[in-house]
């Protein structure tokens, strides 16, 4: 993998990359009330007293967002603290009735942790540990909207409150493609985990990035770290790769015509693909935080931890490594069949299906299985605009066309007949060859008749055959397979034609 | 520690509250008074004592995660969390239009 590298005026430059991802747990109350967190209900309907900051209300955590919050700490291998505590991060606006966000900035309840990323799909040892610092849970703000009234704002507080997670790599990343890596890695581990959904659309995940620059240098460790911007809410890994690209960019230049990188906070416009800077006062970082008087410290005994650990599912690098070590899949197809929680189900779906109709042990068919779901299947749901969730095939009606082939009723190619018919009515695969009469024949007197006529027709290829140009094997079968609609046994077609050829 | 009269302006400012030269020179030496008095607890040697988080000995208790199973401190409440806003519209709080 080449390093990623902007050309200046005056030499090169590497730019320097770490995320803070705020990812909303996944729970149905509040971090500290009883409200409801689901999306999308109309303004203010999920809003307690408490979340509406009434005075005499007291914050009461959430458990389950405590423990969300430890499992994807120990699903990043990260220090779990078992003493933690909350803090007030004080500010003014508008989306915050308390007048401060309740956070944990001193004792955070996950500490150091990291994850892997892949930096090339089909090369598994492009490998890059990613360290993360720590993850702090806080409360979400509430939502704005300033274009639905001449002067005024409206305010829906249905989001105030609900629990975040704040994940905060460290300064690790060296390109758009490493920051793009890290966060979807992140999301996959997060949708495993289950304790964020990902909705990136639906701000559950959105990112702020951090990009500075230095100039490359052969000194061990390279230059000190430039002064680094901020740019808020980044909403897709698309947007966070373009961020990085433009902001290092326009650091280079800035830095190039004698002016400095300011420390600020920036915002990303996508339509215009440019990042600006966000016209905030100067004490806008004025915190002034202190330990919340409302709450007391967080302590977790051990059986909440070990209930936590054990609560844990197969997690991707582990999945992905047995696919590869005990199903016999490619490291490519391992991957992809690992990047997406739901995939992975699907797969081990129709792989347990598969397994027992052909009462065989799943690493016999896991490659059929997996050539199958990742050749035939996403191809044709991808034509229809649909995806694993809303696929009319099941993996039982999947295993079901697998076991087919596997017994030689029908072909590979009318195998992918039958997919589409599938898809289109929503029938069974052994109903549709039978009604459609696609059933694969061994039929040696049909298959020898065709084969004969091929051979009769083509008397100048057969020469050539004869003569040593062995390639023209395939065209023959083709040909045969052809006249026979599909349906011929390969197996009984190639040994046939073997012997007629020899 | 103490501060100065550009400290309580700037806090003063932080906490959105408005206050007038006058007061504000007048507010110093109080301020003052407070935090030398406060800090009169630095005389007291606190070495290997594990600084107290509550009065009595106590755990954080945690909720179960239930949507509404206390009506005090559940939704479905909108007209009682609107009920004192100045400019309630729509479902929405109003508030004069803040825009970065």
């Amino acid at each position: 993998m080449s390093e990623y590298r902007i050309q200046g005026a005056t030499g090169e430059w590497e730019v320097v990359i770490g995320l803070e991802v705020h990812a909303q747990v996944t729970s149905n109350a509040k971090l500290f009330s009883g409200a409801a967190t689901a999306f999308g209900a109309e303004p203010n309907t999920q809003v307690s007293l408490v979340d509406a900051a009434m005075p005499g209300m007291l914050p009461v955590p959430n458990m389950e967002c405590i423990r969300q919050a430890v499992r994807t700490g120990m699903a990043i291998n990260a220090q779990i603290n078992k003493w933690s505590r909350f803090d007030r991060k004080n500010y003014f606006y508008a989306d915050l009735p308390q007048g401060y966000q309740i956070s944990q900035l001193y004792h955070p309840i996950v500490g150091e942790g990291s994850i892997e990323i892949q930096l090339d799909d089909k090369n598994p040892e492009s490998l890059k540990t990613i360290g993360i610092e720590r993850i702090h849970v806080e409360q979400d703000a509430g939502k704005l909207m300033h274009d639905q009234h001449p002067t005024m704002s409206y305010v829906d507080l249905n989001r105030s409150g609900v629990a975040l997670m704040e994940i905060v790599s460290r300064p690790d990343m060296r390109s758009p493609a490493e920051a793009g890596a890290y966060l979807s890695k992140l999301r996959t581990i997060l949708r495993y985990v289950g304790s964020c959904d990902g909705n990136m659309d639906q701000g559950s995940m959105r990112a702020d990035v951090n990009v500075s620059v230095r100039r490359v240098s052969d000194k061990p460790g390279g230059e000190p770290f430039g002064t680094r911007t901020e740019t808020k809410n980044v909403n897709s890994v698309r947007f966070v790769m373009a961020v990085v690209e433009q902001e290092a960019r326009r650091q280079v230049a800035v830095i190039e015509d004698g002016g400095t990188v300011v420390q600020e906070t920036r915002l990303y416009d996508p339509e215009r693909n440019e990042t600006r800077s966000m016209r905030s006062k100067e004490d806008a970082h004025d915190y002034r935080y202190f330990p919340d008087p409302d709450l007391l410290p967080l302590e977790l005994d051990d059986a909440f931890l070990e209930e936590c650990r054990a609560s844990l599912p197969e997690l991707p690098d582990a999945k992905r490594h047995r696919y590869e070590t005990a199903l016999g899949l490619s490291a490519y197809n391992a991957g992809v069949l690992t990047a997406d929680v739901e995939t992975a189900r699907w797969f081990e779906a129709l792989l347990a299906e598969t397994a027992a109709k052909a009462k065989k042990p799943e690493a016999e068919v896991a490659k059929q299985a997996a050539n199958w779901l990742i050749s035939e299947l996403f191809g044709a749901l991808n034509k229809l605009g649909k995806g694993l969730d809303n696929s009319p095939v099941t993996p039982a009606a999947g295993a079901e066309l697998l076991a087919l082939v596997t017994d030689g009723t029908i072909s590979g190619s009318i195998a992918k007949q039958v997919l589409e018919k599938m898809l289109e009515s929503g029938d069974g695969a052994a109903a549709i060859v039978e009604r459609e009469g696609l059933k694969q024949t061994s039929d040696t007197g049909a298959i020898e008749a065709a084969i004969d006529g091929i051979l009769a027709a083509n008397a100048d290829k057969v020469e050539q055959y004869k003569a040593g140009k062995e390639a023209l094997f395939g065209f023959f079968v083709g040909q045969t397979m052809k006249a026979m609609q599909g349906k011929a046994n390969p197996g009984v077609v190639n040994e046939l034609l073997k012997k007629k050829l020899a | 520690m103490s501060v100065d009269t550009a400290t309580v302006a700037k806090i003063a400012s932080l906490a959105r509250i408005k206050v007038t030269e006058a007061d504000l020179s007048a507010m110093v030496p109080e301020l003052n008074g407070i935090l030398a008095w406060v800090e009169q607890l630095g005389e007291v040697d606190v070495t290997g004592i594990e600084p107290m988080t509550a009065v009595i000995p106590n755990h954080q208790r945690l909720r179960d995660d239930v949507v509404n199973a206390d009506p005090l401190t559940g939704g479905d409440m909108r007209d009682a969390v609107l009920a004192n806003a100045p400019a309630p519209e729509h479902g929405f709080f109003g508030v004069p239009k803040v825009i970065e």
